[in-house]
């Protein structure tokens, strides 16, 4: 029998309750794992068991992949039309925003980001994100291409099947809405896996797509572990394509899986050691302003994190002392108070990740400019950290360490910040500050990154397409460039009058 | 005089209550300058059910000017397009919750059955408010590559401005919703004119774009005769589009004015003599019933009606004798009578002109087969009428009638079909029966029409481009191409590295 969750929010910031069914949600069910094991879910913020939920095992995985082919072939797929997906979608996004704090609060335990920002970014841009795609359900175009008068060319954009989608934990809600918004647009049907030290925003989902009246089987959530269900989902013979967000590391062994299984498509968004440069001629203010949303924004829990800033030597000193005095002021503290800018990283694995990497700083030799320390003494808080007086080869230099700690280098010349910039394996995004247009742009242009942002940092929308150079990821997604990763191209050509 | 009215029902023992007055500015207002006003009719019934206020050129000036401001201030580049779409939806779902009460009125006023508003022309309508609230956050423009050292082009696709819209009678609601749907999704602003014949729907559309949201003088709703209001709209300085749907007479004057007046951009969709072509291969039972749709579907009140029809030598008696008995099946009645599947005409004139056709026909030596006879009864009431024996030179196969009056001819070999198809000024639709496909392919690219039906005739998707060849229009409404007729495209040519030495060195 599968479980029911309740949780009574008494917080600062929100007061309620939730109560939904947890366990796999497949063919429109919620069901025990065939195992009838169970995760633990934590809440970060104190170390202490949230509740435990149903572990869906390989063969869970094969359960739901035929459901999913099911409802392929029968009520979703191409037996349904754009305009009815999109009413659905549409439906989905009115039910999100009907429940949104609740959404919100359980984002916020399960994750450990702020309820604030739980509620003005992740579930409102999700909620966005699902009616964007809405919009697309009814427009997805092939092309009629002229050939001769005998013959009718054109091509279709058919939904590819069933499709994988694995999703990270460090924008739960917000990453199952970028996958499943042009997926099910498209006509598509889903096996998700969420992150398991993330479930419940996903499991509290199956039940709104559920109300929305999307048949039985389209969307289908096994939470399990990568090594188990991941990997079962990636060498899948009957998942027709794998769309993946999370490590490079991971990423890897997804792209092998899929070349090793049936050759399925894949989609994957990576990680990143997303570069800032800061010219001389930025407006200082707003480049300090910037640059601590790039690398604090969601604890340092972000691919684009701008962790790698750069700044020109004329304004290197005073650059860093404000910048110093604005992460000094970020608080740091229990998602739910009302003035908390960041909670606890996401659990203890990621807790240790980090501080190793910060250790490691120490150890070759870079100077700890501020933080470095845990915060507290209960749950996996990280002080707001900046490193200074680095060299290119040290580890916190180039490897992706996902937390609040910023490198901060010193350059002189644009053409060899570009060239450090761009020395990398990862090339997800950038980030330019100069008042100077010409400078800006071709700065942005020369970087080696599948977003520029100039005199901004990771801001998203979407309709902007997002996704990686190298290997920060393969294909992209947001706006309409989306659809294309789950659609199939079929090109129809009707002889209707060449003899042969 | 711009006040509420309650119009009585009595079909339904009930009252539905509009605004009478023009609506500018989010506001029912009176006439700044006349005391005149249309009456609407009830067509089943001869009966005048309201007055409203008439629009005055001063008024069109008065409501150009709301609408200016709203462009320039909040709405425009000033709003977003998930602001545009957000409000889109919610007048959607505000016409959806309404649609009894909307359909109702509209069968009062234009006498479709109910049933045929609500669930067509309503139903249609939301989801084409539907479908381009999806557009409206995805006007995109290009990036395009010319020298990456020293320069950045592309694309912005702006929104026109304000634009003028005038629309028809016969399908007062969905005829609203195909103008003002792309216009709002890229951000312009509206002056509407509904027909003078039947302005109701429109005004009490006028009351859900406030309960929605909408800014002031992002729609205007001026009621008003043809040359006063839809005039003044085609030669007004101020107005930097029209888009018109009605005759091909009228087109002309507005396509002149625009042209007169500050060279404003036209879009049109005017009339038809649209033919079908039945080949001896097709499915001629099908063949009959989607005739009869062409012809009688909206008592044959449709710019796309199939009202020429052409049948192979072979199957001609077959197919006639099936024609006759399917269109006979016909119920022309009152709209509020269950029964109903066709209503009147919708006015006296239209009523005398479909008349004067009927008349001319038999004057000119074609016979009826069906129909050709007066009720005399109350109501604009017209029975579907079928003549054979034609000839092209006939003023029943000539002109546009926009009655349930057809012409059906015959031919021989299928380039005498095409000929006969094409032998007319117009150009709107045409279909096809035939199960050969490659004759449905040849025939279907020869055919000279916006629109191409095979194997069936007169269904439209809010997302398939509609519009005219020749003298049926000028542009395309429907689909992503009507966002075209609502966009005016700014090249930014953004110098990123040249610089210049004047005098050049050549």
């Amino acid at each position: 029998m599968a479980q029911v969750f309740t949780y009574e929010f008494n917080t600062p910031v929100y007061k309620g309750k939730t109560s939904f069914n947890t366990g796999l949600y497949i063919n429109g069910k919620f069901v025990e794992g065939s195992n009838k094991t169970t995760i633990d879910v934590i809440n970060p913020a104190n170390g202490k068991l949230i509740t435990q939920i149903a572990e869906a095992t390989p063969k869970d995985v094969d359960i739901a992949v035929d459901a999913a082919h099911k409802a392929f072939e029968t009520t979703w797929g191409l037996n349904v039309g754009g305009a009815e997906r999109s009413r659905l979608l549409t439906k989905l996004a009115l039910l999100m925003e009907e429940h949104q704090k609740e959404l919100a609060a359980i984002e916020a335990l399960d994750n450990g980001k702020t309820f604030n920002w739980a509620m003005d970014l992740d579930t409102t841009f999700a909620i966005d994100t699902i009616r964007y795609y809405a919009g697309w359900a009814d427009k997805i175009h092939g092309q009629v291409q002229e050939t001769d008068e005998k013959k009718l060319s054109y091509t279709r954009h058919e939904p590819i099947g069933v499709v994988g989608q694995i999703i990270p934990w460090n924008f739960p809600l917000l990453m199952m809405s970028w996958k499943i918004g042009p997926a099910l647009a498209t006509g598509n049907c889903i096996v998700m896996k969420p992150s398991e030290f993330t479930p419940l925003s996903a499991i509290r989902m199956c039940e709104l797509i559920d109300r929305a009246g999307f048949p039985p089987g389209t969307v289908n959530l096994v939470t399990g572990y990568g090594n188990t269900v991941g990997s079962a989902i990636s060498s899948h013979m009957k998942i027709d394509k794998v769309a993946f967000t999370g490590s490079t590391l991971v990423g890897r062994k997804i792209m092998e899986a899929a070349a090793k299984s049936n050759l399925k498509d894949i989609t994957l968004e990576l990680g990143g050691k997303s570069p800032n440069i800061i010219y001389n001629d930025a407006d200082l203010d707003q480049a300090v302003e910037w640059a601590a949303h790039g690398i604090y924004w969601n604890h340092g829990q972000a691919c684009s994190a701008g962790s790698r800033i750069f700044v020109q030597s004329g304004i290197y000193d005073q650059f860093l002392e404000k910048f110093t005095e604005k992460s000094r002021s970020l608080k740091v503290g229990d998602p739910f108070d009302v003035d908390s800018y960041q909670g606890p990283q996401v659990s203890k694995n990621q807790y240790d990740r980090i501080m190793d990497y910060i250790q490691s700083g120490k150890d070759e030799g870079a100077t700890v400019h501020l933080g470095g320390d845990r915060n507290g003494t209960e749950g996996y808080y990280i002080n707001p950290t900046i490193f200074t007086n680095t060299t290119p080869d040290m580890k916190i230099v180039q490897e992706e360490i996902f937390g609040p700690v910023g490198v901060v280098i010193k350059f002189e010349d644009e053409d060899d910040v570009i060239r450090q910039a761009n020395d990398t394996v990862f090339g997800l995004a950038a980030a330019v500050f100069s008042q100077n247009i010409t400078r800006a742009l071709n700065t942005a242009h020369r970087l080696k990154a599948g977003t520029a942002w100039v005199n901004c940092v990771n801001q998203l929308h979407a309709n902007v397409p997002f996704g990686g150079f190298k290997q920060s990821g393969i294909g992209r997604e947001l706006g309409e460039y989306a659809l294309h990763n789950y659609t199939a191209v079929k090109s129809v050509q009707v002889n209707l009058g060449h003899i042969m | 005089m711009a006040h509420t009215v309650k119009i009585p029902v009595p079909a339904l023992n009930k009252e539905i209550s509009v605004s009478t007055g023009l609506f500018i500015n989010n506001e029912f207002v009176p006439s700044v300058d006349s005391s005149e006003v249309i009456q609407c009719f009830n067509p089943a019934t001869e009966e005048v059910i309201a007055s409203v206020v008439a629009g005055s050129a001063k008024d069109i000036d008065v409501a150009v000017a709301a609408a200016r401001t709203a462009f320039k201030t909040t709405w425009g580049k000033n709003v977003t397009g998930w602001e545009r779409s957000r409000l889109m939806n919610k007048l959607a779902d505000l016409i959806e919750r309404d649609a009894q009460e909307l359909a109702e009125l509209e069968t009062l006023n234009n006498g479709k059955p109910v049933a045929v508003a609500r669930d067509f022309d309503i139903g249609d309508s939301i989801q084409c408010l539907r479908y381009y609230a999806g557009w409206a956050d995805k006007i995109t423009g290009q990036t395009i590559e010319v020298d990456n050292k020293s320069k950045m082009a592309f694309t912005r696709h702006e929104p026109i401005g304000v634009c003028g819209q005038i629309i028809p009678w016969n399908y007062p609601i969905n005829m609203w919703s195909w103008k003002v749907a792309p216009a709002l999704a890229v951000g312009c602003t509206i002056v509407m004119k509904p027909s003078e014949i039947t302005p109701l729907t429109a005004l009490k559309l006028s009351e859900l774009v406030v309960e929605a949201g909408f800014p002031p003088g992002v729609i205007n709703t001026v009621p008003s005769l043809g040359p006063v209001g839809g005039a003044a709209l085609s030669a007004h300085p101020d107005v930097d589009k029209v888009a018109f749907t009605g005759s091909t007479i009228t087109g002309r004057k507005i396509m002149e004015a625009a042209a007169k007046s500050n060279l404003k951009k036209v879009s049109l969709e005017l009339g038809g003599k649209s033919p079908q072509l039945i080949f001896e291969s097709a499915d001629l039972k099908q063949a009959a019933a989607w005739s009869a749709l062409g012809i009688c579907y909206n008592t044959g009140q449709d710019c796309t009606a199939g009202s020429r029809i052409y049948v192979q030598d072979s199957v001609y008696d077959k197919f006639i004798d099936i024609l006759v008995s399917t269109v006979k099946e016909t119920v022309i009645g009152d709209g509020f009578d269950k029964s109903t599947g066709g209503g009147p005409l919708v006015s006296k004139a239209q009523f005398d002109r479909v008349w004067g056709y009927i008349d001319a026909g038999k004057a000119e030596g074609a016979k009826v087969v069906l129909g050709g006879e007066r009720r005399n009864t109350k109501g604009y009431f017209v029975d579907p009428t079928i003549f054979t024996d034609v000839n092209s030179d006939m003023k029943i196969v000539k002109e546009e009638i926009f009655g349930p009056v057809l012409s059906i001819g015959r031919f021989k070999t299928e380039e005498e079909a095409v000929a006969l198809a094409n032998n007319t000024t117009y150009g709107l639709g045409a279909g096809l029966h035939s199960t050969d496909a490659s004759q449905c392919m040849r025939v279907s690219g020869l055919l000279e029409a916006g629109t191409v039906w095979v194997n069936q005739y007169n269904v439209l998707s809010n997302n398939v481009p509609f519009g005219g060849k020749k003298q049926s229009g000028i542009g395309r409404e429907l689909g992503s191409y009507a966002l075209e007729e609502y966009t005016s495209i700014k090249a930014v040519h953004w110098n990123i590295g040249e610089k210049l030495q004047w005098p050049l060195s050549l």
